[in-house]
């Protein structure tokens, strides 16, 4: 039988035509964290120092994700549910772990693409400064700990139908992305604030990624708690796919 | 360990199944078996849970209770799907990829592929294979659907009214493929709520209505049954509904609260001229064919004092005759 990884490179494949043959659609994902970028970030990172600068750069890499991350999966599976089509590829003989993978692949390789105007942008017009092995360690952790993103919305999406994903998305990552830090440093936290905030997933990429780029003490509480939200929800995301029959009509 | 290769292996098995939607019961208690072979028509009007038992054997859904086997396991397995095609419901065909990209894209899950350009002439889409789905008109979208379940050269093919809303030319020209490919090897089971379809290319038949089997036999037999008139008139004396009731041909009698008859019978002409040589007294007759619905209520007798439905004649012609 064919291998799960072989079918999860062909759903990703046949994901990303589909995807880039409506060109507005990639234009969105990729311009959106440049745009928040200079619109957040650019007109206060004067007062900025280096390592301050780069740290925004990285929040603002891990806000994009997660927004980015929570619609394109949630919604895109929320409303594909809802098509004839994808019943249809529930009966060819792929696995869900393959179909999951797959959507993985191509949604989030798009993503992380989409961070690399924002790298050039940052480097250009803040401060902040990263060596090439520095930007491909952060990438590699930002890949990485974005996961949780983009397996919540995986959930989300095999779970609800497409209007009820958009509330939940919406109150979703706008307190994963103030919660986690990513609009104001964690710094700035009241006591309780920082507390919770050491439980979202949020926090734990920004502070792996700013460990992978800048050094430093290893955040031992953002590594376990990264493995554990990837682990808790790869399994959810799975549960959910077998336990869907589409879309429940009452 | 057996070595029969092919003769009558069983495919897929529903024992006992039930599945309800809430209050709605969509399949009741339904057992069926399907071997290699035959093409198998699955007829029924809309609702009657052909849609609801499809689902079932492609994994896509659950039963409620009983259990659901294809190719011995779990349909809901990816594993047990290898050997199994089946087309998307409706034409749900993703409009931006190209009529070769999708071909390929479910190529990809099987390891005995058919090629690409074979299946595409199969079907009469090599002219389109640059198109993108959306492009195509709907008998071209239809023909690629159709075509899509037979990629992986599955041994079952589950179609899901697999012609509606053809033009006749492509009826046919779709039918034709089927053949060649149960032909091929491939056991076949159809839905559809057209006779016609049915009778084209089934020769075992299924008749659901309500979420139940009606009847499962060869295609002869069960067309005596739901081949049917119904006929109505009034009559003024109290008798005769029990005495219509007795004629040859005679299936069922129900009378409304007007005291009007309604007849459902095998052959209308024989039972008229019964009526009228046994100086029936009646008026207002009409009589017309019966839709495949008002068979299928026959045959599960929807009234509470209906006969159950008759075992199927082997020669409906013979039983015709004596009162002709």
């Amino acid at each position: 039988m064919t291998s799960t990884l072989t079918l999860a490179s062909v759903h990703a494949k046949y994901n990303l035509i589909e995807t880039l043959r409506i060109p507005i659609a990639v234009i969105g994902t990729v311009v959106f964290p440049s745009l928040a970028f200079l619109f957040f970030v650019v007109p206060q990172s004067s007062q900025f120092d280096a390592a301050t600068a780069t740290q925004a750069v990285i929040s603002l890499s891990v806000f994009s994700l997660c927004v980015g991350s929570l619609f394109n999966f949630g919604l895109t599976i929320a409303e594909n549910r809802e098509k004839p089509w994808d019943p249809y590829l529930r009966t060819l003989p792929a696995s869900g772990p393959a179909r999951i993978l797959g959507h993985l692949i191509a949604t989030g390789g798009l993503s992380l693409f989409s961070l690399l105007p924002l790298v050039v942008l940052g480097a250009l017009l803040t401060e902040a400064t990263a060596t090439p092995l520095q930007m491909l360690l952060g990438l590699i952790a930002l890949a990485i700990t974005s996961l949780p993103f983009m397996l919540m919305g995986i959930c989300i999406g095999y779970a609800m139908p497409t209007k009820a994903a958009i509330a939940v998305i919406q109150v979703l990552f706008f307190a994963l992305a103030f919660g986690g830090g990513l609009f104001l440093p964690p710094q700035m936290f009241p006591n309780w604030l920082e507390a919770v905030s050491r439980f979202l997933p949020s926090r734990h990429a920004r502070e792996l990624s700013i460990w992978a780029v800048q050094g430093g003490e290893l955040p031992v509480f953002a590594l376990v708690g990264a493995v554990a939200w990837i682990v808790g929800l790869a399994v959810l995301a799975i549960v959910l796919y077998r336990r869907d029959e589409g879309r429940r009509f009452r | 360990m057996t070595n029969d290769p092919q003769a009558g292996r069983l495919l897929a098995r529903l024992d006992h199944v039930t599945r309800r939607f809430g209050t709605l019961t969509a399949l009741d208690d339904v057992s069926l078996e399907v071997g290699t072979g035959a093409i198998v028509g699955l007829l029924g009007p809309n609702g009657a849970g052909k849609s609801t038992l499809l689902s079932l054997l492609q994994g896509l859904r659950r039963p409620t209770s009983g259990t659901v086997q294809l190719f011995g396991g779990d349909p809901g397995e990816a594993r047990n799907r290898r050997r199994l095609g089946s087309t998307p419901q409706e034409t749900a065909l993703p409009s931006s990829l190209r009529v070769g990209e999708v071909i390929d894209l479910v190529g990809a899950h099987f390891d005995e592929r058919v090629p690409t350009a074979e299946i595409a002439e199969e079907f009469g889409l090599s002219t389109m294979m640059k198109r993108q789905t959306g492009s195509l008109s709907g008998g071209q979208q239809r023909r690629l659907s159709v075509a899509l379940a037979f990629v992986g050269s599955p041994q079952l093919v589950l179609l899901d009214e697999p012609t509606t809303g053809l033009d006749v030319d492509a009826r046919r020209t779709l039918w034709d493929a089927i053949r060649r490919q149960h032909d091929a090897g491939a056991t076949v089971v159809v839905t559809s709520h057209y006779l016609e379809e049915i009778e084209a290319l089934a020769e075992r038949v299924v008749v659901m209505g309500q979420g139940r089997v009606l009847a499962d036999d060869r295609l002869d037999a069960v067309l005596s049954r739901v081949g049917m008139s119904r006929i109505r008139l009034s009559s003024g004396t109290a008798d005769s509904r029990e005495r219509i009731a007795r004629l040859d041909d005679v299936t069922h009698v129900e009378a409304d609260d007007a005291g009007r008859l309604t007849i459902t019978a095998r052959d209308a002409d024989a039972v008229v001229r019964q009526i009228v040589r046994a100086d029936i007294d009646f008026t207002g007759l009409e009589v017309r064919g019966a839709t495949l619905e008002e068979a299928f209520l026959s045959l599960t007798g929807g009234a509470p004092n209906a006969p159950a439905p008759r075992d199927p004649d082997p020669t409906p012609s013979d039983s015709t005759s004596k009162a002709a």
